[in-house]
């Protein structure tokens, strides 16, 4: 019986992947190949060619950017095989996906989670679409790990609320449209008091500066809410709820500051081919240090098994349904191992490898200095590691609050 | 956990409900006590052989019941986190060369009695203290075999020896020109040094060049599992005693500096049971073997260092007693640490496969 189940499946399968294979086919405009997506971009916006509009177009229409959201509001419809046989069948032609940022990754899933009807059916499809960039409001000047103690404040107006505080770390706060913030509507209760609100960035009052950090120019911003005017049905959940949902939100985050994809990506080459490079090979074609060997061998040991521990918790969660406490430990390992990845390979190529600006250096070793410096906000961004660590233990481990 | 399939869960379950009734830590200090060179229960092994464990890579025509190795390192990892001895892997490893290299009649001859927990077999490969398979002078003429190896594990209950010759693998039965001296090692399990001289051997002829490789990858994977079992309960010891110890009108695992710690060895945990996992997955699908086996005794290696040094350390001098069972593990994975490759060599392997 099962093997008839089974291949009724795969026939199934099979009629997908061609269902896929013949949309690329059509689709898929061939200048874009191994290109990836504005929307997504840590660096920020570009413009948007006519081939880009397109590809996003044609995905957003039929929900395949956000393959597994459900149809009704904009999404694929997909099953999580049929997401993969998509994934599957975009890498082999070079294809990506066009729809991202963190209305994907971590809005969306909160609003479907916990958005009325009305806020879905206006918020989700022109997420689907990639047409709408959505920024977090969480950090404040005295928000940081402790960030249930934020101030900023939403005032209930009777028709709207009134928004006065200031929000920083605002990721891509300069290009956003839209944020989803935690204000506090109710003073006397730490937790209790805080609610998820939705502003529109072009609402009166709001005023963005980005940030400069280490490591030069950022996504960063501060953001400043004066006398805003935020309508009562941009409230998502109940008043008070906000702490609730606005965690539940962080574990979305998390799965995707750790992924083990991205962060292969903004790692480049591998680390041996820094060194082969830099150092050098001898006969046998081996790098030319073998002190720098062994370390190398070392790192990329653990980060294999982490991208088998990333693997392992996405085939879990998918058995389990839904993101996991697991997500604070491939949050905590990623970016340790990420920034360890990176001061190796400042190491290998000594001073070359600590260019700021102008002669003597190649673009790919001053992007390198400068992933290194930005690199080490992974570590303390989304709940530092040392928050992670109190997750792991309280609520993992179940290690008891300090008494 | 990797998702298994419900015959893998069924398996597993029944592995540490058996552990934890029937085998338990103190089943190891019984044999401890009763200071047999073979140091496992004869009984245990049979039990062991009567529930299917013996057989799990074997495949059903020669008496086994081919569940693949994933299935064979469940059991083997419920198995390590309570001690338990026994020659489970030495002959679970040394019926996989015969199934990969073996003659028909070889495997006729001897699979379903390795099976049937008849026959015990076990490696005999290194010929020095550090793991080092491209150093072997043991020789081979005539049908017979003549060398000797060093620390060879489960020596002493072997009735087939698995030996590495320069040409090749050969099965020896224990008997003629085979005699055994023992090397009491801080797990005080069985190892020993094995002389064969002008010992009857039959080649196993099969399995292609890299025959010695391929067996040596399943003895890294099945060992790392012993590692991640052990690894597994010396974490749930130190969790459990860190919650119950109380110190400065507090219980210990209140203590922030050592809940931090736990976290970070949660974390290492983690990748341990991802690279184990990893490999015995890759053997189940022929796929990277060679790259999985290494990545998964590799952090087998070094989590287990770790966990068993921070286990100890947070029991505080409680730990330092042999009353408790926490310095057994420390022994135990310093033995498997360097058996079948040290960290220093997996590394130097892994750049060998990497291209670097």
């Amino acid at each position: 019986m099962a093997t008839q189940v089974d291949s009724a499946a795969a026939s199934e399968g099979d009629a997908f992947r061609e269902e896929v294979r013949q949309f690329l086919a059509e689709n898929f405009p061939a200048e874009l190949k191994g290109k990836n997506n504005a929307l997504a971009s840590v660096e920020g916006p570009t413009e948007e060619s006519d081939a880009q509009r397109q590809w996003r177009e044609a995905m957003g229409a039929r929900g395949w950017g956000t393959p597994t959201w459900p149809k009704e509001y904009g999404g694929g419809g997909l099953t999580k095989p049929q997401a993969r046989i998509l994934d599957q069948e975009m890498a082999k032609i070079g294809a990506f996906n066009p729809i991202g940022g963190m209305g994907v990754m971590m809005f969306g899933p909160t609003l479907l989670e916990y958005g009325s009807e009305e806020q879905k059916k206006e918020h989700i499809p022109p997420i689907c679409r990639g047409e709408i960039r959505w920024c977090q409001g969480y950090s404040e000047p005295n928000a940081g790990s402790d960030l249930a103690n934020l101030q900023t404040m939403a005032e209930d107006k009777g028709e709207h609320y009134l928004v006065n505080g200031q929000k920083t770390w605002t990721s891509g706060g300069q290009w956003a449209d839209k944020c989803f913030c935690l204000v506090r509507t109710d003073r006397s209760d730490k937790h209790k008091g805080i609610s998820f609100l939705l502003i529109d960035m072009d609402t009166p009052g709001v005023e963005v500066r980005p940030i400069t950090m280490i490591s030069g120019a950022s996504p960063f911003c501060e953001t400043f809410f004066t006398d805003v005017k935020v309508p009562k049905e941009n409230l998502v959940g109940e008043e008070g709820n906000g702490w609730t949902i606005g965690k539940r939100l962080l574990q979305h985050e998390r799965t995707n500051l750790s992924g083990g994809g991205s962060m292969a990506r903004l790692m480049g080459a591998s680390i041996a081919d820094v060194a082969k490079h830099y150092v050098g090979t001898d006969a046998d074609g081996r790098i030319d240090d073998p002190v720098l060997r062994d370390r190398i061998a070392d790192f990329e040991i653990r980060w294999n098994s982490f991208l088998l521990t990333a693997r392992r918790a996405v085939e879990e969660s998918k058995a389990q349904g839904g993101v996991s406490e697991i997500s604070s430990v491939l949050k905590k390992l990623g970016t340790k191992l990420g920034q360890e990845r990176a001061e190796m390979a400042i190491e290998i190529m000594g001073l070359q490898g600590l260019g700021w600006e102008g002669e003597g250096f190649t673009d790919k070793e001053l992007a390198g200095v400068r992933g290194w410096l930005f690199g080490k906000a992974t570590t303390i961004y989304g709940g530092s590691t040392e928050i992670q660590n109190n997750i792991i233990a309280k609520r993992v481990l179940g290690m008891l609050d300090h008494q | 956990m990797a998702i298994l399939n419900e015959e893998q869960e069924m398996l597993r379950d029944m592995a540490r409900d058996w552990a934890s009734k029937e085998s338990p830590v103190t089943e190891w200090r019984k044999v401890r006590a009763g200071g047999q060179p073979e140091a496992f229960s004869r009984d245990a092994y049979s039990a062991m052989a009567d529930m299917g464990w013996t057989g799990v890579i074997i495949p059903e025509e020669h008496g086994g019941s081919d569940f693949g190795w994933l299935s064979a390192g469940l059991v083997i990892e419920e198995l390590g986190k309570t001690l338990t001895a026994s020659p489970l892997i030495a002959n679970t490893v040394a019926a996989s060369a015969i199934i990969l290299g073996g003659s028909e009649e070889q495997k006729a001859a001897w699979l379903p009695k390795l099976a049937s927990g008849e026959a015990i077999a076990t490696l005999a490969i290194d010929e020095s203290a550090r793991h080092n398979p491209a150093a072997i002078e043991t020789s081979a003429a005539g049908g017979k075999v003549s060398g000797t190896k060093a620390f060879v594990h489960e020596a002493h209950s072997a009735d087939l020896f698995v030996v590495a010759a320069k040409d090749g693998l050969y099965l020896v039965e224990n008997g003629q020109g085979v005699s055994l001296s023992s090397r009491k090692l801080v797990d005080l399990r069985s190892h020993a040094e094995v002389s064969f001289d002008d010992a009857p051997a039959q080649k196993l002829e099969g399995g292609g060049d890299d025959l010695l490789e391929q067996v040596l990858d399943r003895a890294r994977i099945l060992t790392a599992c012993e590692m991640l079992g052990m690894a597994q309960a010396v974490f749930d010891t130190t969790l459990d005693y860190l919650k119950q110890r109380v110190q400065f009108n507090q219980v210990l695992a209140t203590f922030q500096s050592l809940q931090h710690r736990m976290a970070d060895l949660f974390g290492d945990l983690a990748q341990m049971r991802s690279a184990v996992e990893g490999g015995l997955q890759a053997l189940d699908s022929g796929f990277g073997v060679a790259r999985a086996a290494t990545i998964a005794k590799a952090e087998a290696n070094r989590v287990l260092h770790a966990i068993s040094r921070e286990g100890l350390q947070l029991h505080g001098g409680i730990g330092m007693t042999d009353e408790y069972d926490i310095g057994f593990y420390l022994k135990r994975a310093r033995v498997l640490e360097a058996s079948w490759g040290s960290t220093p060599w997996l590394r130097g392997r892994f750049a060998g496969i990497s291209g670097y």
